[in-house]
Parts: C-alpha cells; structure tokens; sequence
C-alpha cells in the first residue's frame, strides 16, 4: 500500500561523497517483460563495467599471479556470465593438477554453455558427464573432496538440488567437525544456477539459498554479473571450505562486462556497496540488483503511471544500493554500518518470504540497529506460494515493488 | 533336478541371447485370416523380448482389426498433439519447459491398451499422452501447457504438471517419481485392490538412488508394482553407454524379474503390459522390471535441439526404418485390415481433432489472480496468515501492480 500519511521532509544526514551515477531513466521498464523473459534494464546498467578502465578498478580485486603489482600492462575481454564462469574454470583446472568439472550434460557445454569445450581442452579425465544423479553427484564429490581433490561439480538448476540436500548439509557442512578436524572437504565446490529465468516455473526458477543458510560449515556465494563470476568463482574453488556457487541463471546471457583475463578473485564473506547514499539501505543480491538499480531510477524520476504514487519530497531520497554477494557468512558488519549511518533497510530477494535470508538479516540489524532504525525492516521477496509459471512475473519482486517498498519504508 | 536345470539355462541366458531388435513392423500373421470381423492371430519376432529372471511371453498373440485401429488413431493423434506443443511452444505460445514424446507412442498407447483403468500410472516429465489416454483430454493438456483455466490443473502447472484419477501425474524431478510410484502400488495391496501401479521413468532416471530404494522396497514388500523404463537410449544429452555401468535395464532389479521389450512395435509392448500386469495382479508375484527400448526423435526438451550428442543421420534412420506408428500402418495395410486411404482419413481426423482443441485451448481465459494463493492448503484450513495472501502486501500491491502494468503499457 503506498502510504499517504506522515510524508516527511527527510532529515538531512552527513552524506558520503556520492555523485549521481544515473543519468538516463528507462521507462520501459513499468512494462510488462517481454516473452523471452529477459531483463529490459541490464542492457543499459550502469552497474556494470564494460570498459577496460572501470573493470580493472573493481573493488577488492586482488590478482593471483606474478606480476601482482602492476595493473597497467593487464587486459581485457568482453564476457557474459557462462563464459566468466568458463574462464574461471579453464583457470582452476589449468593451475590445479587436482580440479576436475563433472555435472550433468557438462562435457559438451552444459545446458547453460558454462562449461564449453572444457572437456577438448583440458580431457575427458578431468571434465565429464555425470548419471542424472544428483544425491550421487554430491556424494561423489564429497568423496573427492575428502582425498584433497578439487571437486567442481554442477547441480544443473539450483531446483535439483534438494536430491543432494542430505548430503550437502549432513555431510559437506559436518566432516570437519564431526570428524575432529581430520578431515574436510574444503575443496568442493557446486555450482548451480538459481533464480527466475520468466519462464521456469515450480521446477526451474526456485531460489533455494536460504535452505542453506544454518548449515554452518557451508559458504553460499551469489555473484550478479561476469566480473564477479569469475573472482568469486575462483575464491570460491581456492576456499578451504565447501562453497555452494549459485549462479543467476537469467544473467548468464543478459549481463555483459569486460573481465579481466588473468586470474584474479575477489573477497568472501564480503557485501560490495555499489551506490552510496545516507537515506535508506536497499540490500539484494543476485538478479534483484538490476530491479533495484531500476527502482531507484523510478524513485529518482518516475513514469507518469507511477508519478501520482511517489511524493515529490521522497524523489531526492539518496538511497544506499548493495549486494550482499555472500549470502554464508553474510556480511553483518558491513549492513550494519550502512544501516546506522541510514536509518532505514529494504531488503529484497527472489525467495519466498517465510525464513528466507531476509528474515535471518532483518532479525540481526533490528538488534545490532534497534535505536537507530527510523523504520521497521521492510522485505519485499517472492510470495509465500510456488514459483508458478502463469503468475510468474508477479512472484518475482520487480522494480515497481521494490520502489512501492521504498516509498513506504521511506515516509514511514 | 528339472527346477534346477532350468534356473541354470535362465542364468547363462543373458550372456547368450541376441540383442533385442527394435524394428516396428517385424510381427507376422500366423496364418492369413479368414474373417476380418474375428481375432486372429499373428507372430511376433522372436527378438521381441528378453527375459532377465523370468520367461517371455507368448510370441502367438491375438489381436482384432479394432484393436489395431484404435491403437493407430491413438497413436497418431499423440503424435499430432505433440507436434502442436511444438509449435505453440516455438511460437513463444507456451512458456516453461516442455518434453514431448514424439517416437515413443508405442509405449504410452501399448500401456493404455494392456491395462484397466483400476490401474495407476505415474510418470516423469515426458507424460503428455499419458495424461490423455489416462482419461484426460487434449484441450485440457494443451490447455496446461498454454497455462489457460481450460488445463487439466486450470493453469497452474505446466508441462510437466497433468493429472487425472488413474494418473498420478507428470514430476519434474528425474526420478521422484518412482518412489511414489511403490507407495501407490503398497495402497492397492494394502486395499486389496485387484490392480497394478505402473512407474515409468527413463534410462537416465535409473541411476537415481531412490529409484533402487524403491526396487528394496517393493520387492521387500512383495508390492504389484511395475518399475517400467522407457529407454529411448538418451537421458538429457548422454547416451546410455556413458551414463549407465549396466544399460541392460531390465536387468537392475537385483532380484526383481526384468522383461526388455521393442518398444517400437505397438504389438509387443501391448503384450509386455499385460504380461506385466498378470504377472503382479493375477500371479501375485511381485514386483516386475519392463523396459521398452524406444526413441525420442526430439531433444531432451525444447531447448535441446538433440542434435548436439547423436547425428541427425541417427535421428533419420530410427525415424524412416522404425518409426512405430509406420510400423502398424504397414501392418495394417499388409493385412488388409484397412486401405491406405482409409488410414490417411484417420490422420487427418487426427489433426482436426488437435487443430479444434487448440482453439478451444487458446481461447480459454488465463487463471484467475486470486488462484495465485489457492491449492497450497487444503481449502477451508488455510492459516489465517500467510505472505503474498495478506492485503496489504499481497493482493493490493499485486492487482495495483496490474493496474501500473497496464497504464504504463
């Protein structure tokens, strides 16, 4: 409900250094998706690097090789998401005798393409197809793990991954503890793609991150475009722990970006501010962010359709965007910060509602923040129902929710 | 000393027997028959069938014309209907993921046609023509896949969602079904139900875990339940050589009976079915392993073009030498059971039957808003609260949101 009661002047606060970094506004967006389902505002985000400059400055970039120190002589190429993760696991399996990539269908591309031409360059050996068995796949994979191999196993949609549930939690989560420390499987890594893709349906659009948020033991990393795909990924595969990798699967295609093409990764455990503002935290992960980044254009500059519903007063609100990146641990110091510095925290995701990750994050920044909150912890995720395929477009909270959201949390 | 003498022939068998061939139009008259109007009986090939465990089944088999008839209208009105989810899908009509069954007809038609309708049928996502022959109707099957209220779960499913009384659907999860499947079969003994439950999966579901968990338990359990493999020798995009240690699946039951059987020739899976269901329902012996080998012309599903793993010279040979709806035509034809003109009448009653029942689908109104938030508790005992139900974050956000979607469009 947009709220018509008590619209305050927003109370000035120190503002961080924060040029506007939106110019141009996207009214196509109040539309409905096309059919093919893809994002409208990716192709024009201003959140993603496309240029050899800006990719080279990404935050907490940290390059894995000799010449550590210079980044002038490095370079660049053009990439979506499949082939991000592809260069990453050309890198894992070209520096690491012990990595091998299984997964069904991945020995000629995967249905994803993440995985082309692997298996001609690096073997048969090491990059093979797997029985429909994804209890097995995950079980096998621990097994390696647990020799001190570098099992990269993919679990081919984030919706099959409840088969290897048990074995994920039960025993990738509690080897090392249970076992004293002996042993661990700190090489396993699954990939898996998650979320929306417009079409899914119950079967094929789920995000199940929040299963795995009290399996201690486990890391759960979600990147939103190729750049991140690659430094995560490969963080992810050199990571002492079992990491679950879930890949956004509409962004696979639809987000664009130079990456650099050395080997480089960036930080776990670590939320990424990608728009600074003092206001309202808006925190999301995954494909959420470009709704987010759309959202804040509409709250900026609204579409006449949506225009009577914004006060002008709220249009100027300067609004915090980040991604959470790693969804286990989460970064509760970083969202904090943000958070006493705001006042305010929205906090979107694909998942149900009901103990999703938003639940858990809210929990703790109402007790780290309570005295600084100037409103409740507003979530705005997918519905309490099935990912059903008619109604598919209204499960996933697009950018008219989340502004709707923003607007209520900031006049409350 | 006999009892012994044949277990240990039916031991070496396996390592001694013939492939099984597959060919659709191998089944010969015994002798020409005098009054089309009567049963007569034909033979089957001889490498119809491979018993793992337990002998085959009669080669002599007697069939009537009508029964051959409306096997083949049946077949090729599954196949039109599969064709038109083709295009309405390429169409961007239907949205979601959708696995057709176009070159497995004889399996689903050969099933209905050995078995009652106490019977039960549960299978993976490849279950169009099941959900048909099953009691359902086209409109409502290609009314679920355009997710419009005429769909046989009005709309809200999808492809892989269709369900009627003696069809416990479609399950989008390779392999889920077969668990179900010996549960449903454990409530007909439990009932004493004189009937069997039919689980089908694929070659690639096989080596799923919970596939062998149900074997243990049926055979523990002594269930009438009929593990049934449709091998059309892919599972997704890899063939059975390099997924399956074992790809003689008949044979995976450890101590449940196996039959292989050509899935191609409509007459020979027929038999397989009512062999099956004797076997559990009248002979109470157990649990029974079929695996027909058949073949998927299509890829896996829509996004597969199913050519990236086999040649399409494979795709056209299996297509032009073993198709199993040509099989039966030439049966028919050969025999003299109808004219060719006859049978192309039958075609075309086919497609104008699917033709009307895609409009009639296609004209069906999308589900209704307020069944975003029905069937997910039992009706009456919904809990008071639940997210995406609530006014002020549900209903109101998401018919405002409408709203928004149309002025701004």
């Amino acid at each position: 409900m947009l709220p018509t009661r008590r619209i305050p002047t927003l109370v000035s606060r120190p503002r961080r250094s924060f040029s506007k970094p939106f110019q141009r506004h996207n009214s196509s967006v109040a539309e409905p998706p096309p059919a093919g389902g893809h994002l409208p505002s990716i192709a024009n985000s201003k959140l993603l690097r496309t240029t050899r400059e800006r990719s080279l400055r990404t935050q907490g970039l940290s390059w894995n090789d000799e010449q550590a120190e210079s980044t002038t002589v490095r370079e660049t190429r053009k990439m979506n998401v499949y082939q991000a993760v592809r260069d990453a696991l050309s890198i894992a399996l070209t520096k690491d005798d012990n990595a091998v990539v299984f997964g069904e269908d991945i020995a000629f591309g995967g249905v994803f393409r993440c995985t082309m031409g692997l298996a001609e360059e690096f073997g048969r050996e090491r990059v093979f197809n797997t029985p429909l068995t994804e209890q097995g796949i995950a079980g096998f994979a621990i097994g390696m793990a647990l020799m001190g191999h570098t099992p990269i196993a993919e679990i081919q949609f984030a919706d099959y991954i409840f088969p290897a549930f048990d074995q994920l939690v039960n025993e990738a989560a509690k080897i090392r503890y249970r076992s004293g420390g002996q042993y661990n499987v700190g090489g396993l890594t699954i990939r898996t793609p998650t979320m929306s893709v417009g079409h899914g349906g119950l079967y094929h659009s789920q995000s199940p991150e929040g299963f795995f948020m009290g399996a201690s033991g486990l890391k759960v990393v979600i990147p939103r475009s190729p750049i991140q795909v690659k430094g995560l990924l490969l963080s992810a595969i050199r990571d002492p722990n079992p990491v679950i990798f879930m890949e956004p699967k509409i962004l696979y295609r639809s987000a664009i970006e130079q990456v650099p093409i050395d080997d480089y990764t960036l930080p776990l455990g670590r939320a990424e501010t990608l728009v600074e503002g003092s206001d309202l935290t808006l925190l999301t992960w995954g494909t959420p962010v470009y709704h987010c980044e759309t959202a804040l254009h509409m709250l900026n500059d609204p579409p006449p359709a949506l225009a009577p519903h914004i006060p002008e007063s709220l249009r100027k609100a300067k609004i915090e965007l980040i991604d959470l990146r790693s969804i286990l641990p989460w970064d509760a110091a970083a969202i904090t910060e943000s958070v006493n510095c705001t006042g305010r925290l929205v906090i979107v995701h694909e998942a149900g509602m009901t103990a999703g990750v938003g639940a858990e994050i809210a929990a703790e920044v109402q007790k780290r923040c309570f005295l600084r909150l100037s409103a409740p912890v507003k979530r705005i995720t997918g519905w309490d129902t099935p990912v059903a395929l008619q109604y598919e477009k209204f499960y996933i909270p697009d950018a008219v929710r989340i502004v709707d959201g923003l607007v209520e949390t900031l006049a409350y | 000393m006999a009892s012994l003498a044949r277990l240990r022939v039916s031991r070496r068998l396996p390592q001694l027997a013939r492939a099984i061939q597959t060919s659709a139009d191998t089944t010969q008259l015994a002798s020409p028959p005098t009054d089309l109007s009567q049963p007569f009986t034909v033979k089957l090939h001889e490498d119809s069938f491979r018993g793992y465990q337990c002998d085959i089944p009669d080669l002599e088999v007697e069939v009537t014309k009508d029964q051959l008839l409306g096997m083949y209208k049946q077949m090729t009105t599954m196949r039109r209907m599969e064709m038109a989810a083709d295009a309405l899908y390429k169409a961007k009509l239907i949205r979601g993921f959708c696995h057709l069954a176009i070159g497995q007809e004889a399996v689903s038609v050969g099933m209905e046609a050995g078995i009652t309708p106490e019977d039960r049928v549960i299978t993976s996502y490849r279950c169009h023509p099941f959900a048909v022959l099953r009691g359902g109707t086209i409109k409502g099957v290609i009314g679920e896949l355009l997710g419009r209220q005429i769909g046989m779960s009005h709309g809200k499913g999808g492809s892989m969602h269709i369900f009627t009384p003696s069809f416990f659907g479609g399950n989008g999860i390779v392999g889920a079904q077969v668990p179900l499947g010996a549960g449903i079969a454990f409530a007909q003994q439990y009932m004493n139900k004189d009937a069997a439950t039919f689980a089908l999966y694929g070659d690639g579901a096989s080596n799923q875990g919970q596939v062998f968990e149900a074997y243990n338990m049926a055979k523990l359990w002594n269930l009438p339940c009929v593990f049934v493999c449709e091998n059309n020798k892919y599972g997704m995009g890899t063939s059975a050589e390099r997924s399956s240690s074992n790809t003689e699946y008949f044979t995976r039951g450890d101590k449940i009976p196996g039959l292989q059987v050509n899935g191609m020739d409509i007459i020979a899976t027929r038999e397989a079915v009512k062999y099956a269901r004797k076997w559990t329902v009248e002979d109470k012996k157990g649990p029974l392993l079929l695996e027909f080998v058949t073949y998927r012309y299509g890829g896996h599903s829509m996004s597969d073009p199913g050519t990236t793993y086999r040649t399409r010279e494979e795709v056209q040979r299996m297509r032009s030498t073993q198709d199993p709806i040509r099989g039966l035509q030439r049966y028919i034809e050969e025999w003299g059971l109808a004219t060719e003109q006859e049978l192309k009448q039958l075609d075309k009653n086919a497609k104008a039957e699917v033709d009307a029942a895609v409009e009639e689908a296609k004209a069906s109104p999308e589900p209704l808003l307020k069944d975003l938030w029905t069937d997910i508790y039992y009706k009456g005992t919904e809990p008071p609260y639940m997210r995406g139900r609530e006014r002020e974050e549900g209903s109101t956000t998401t018919k405002r949101h409408i709203v928004l979607y149309r002025l701004s469009s």
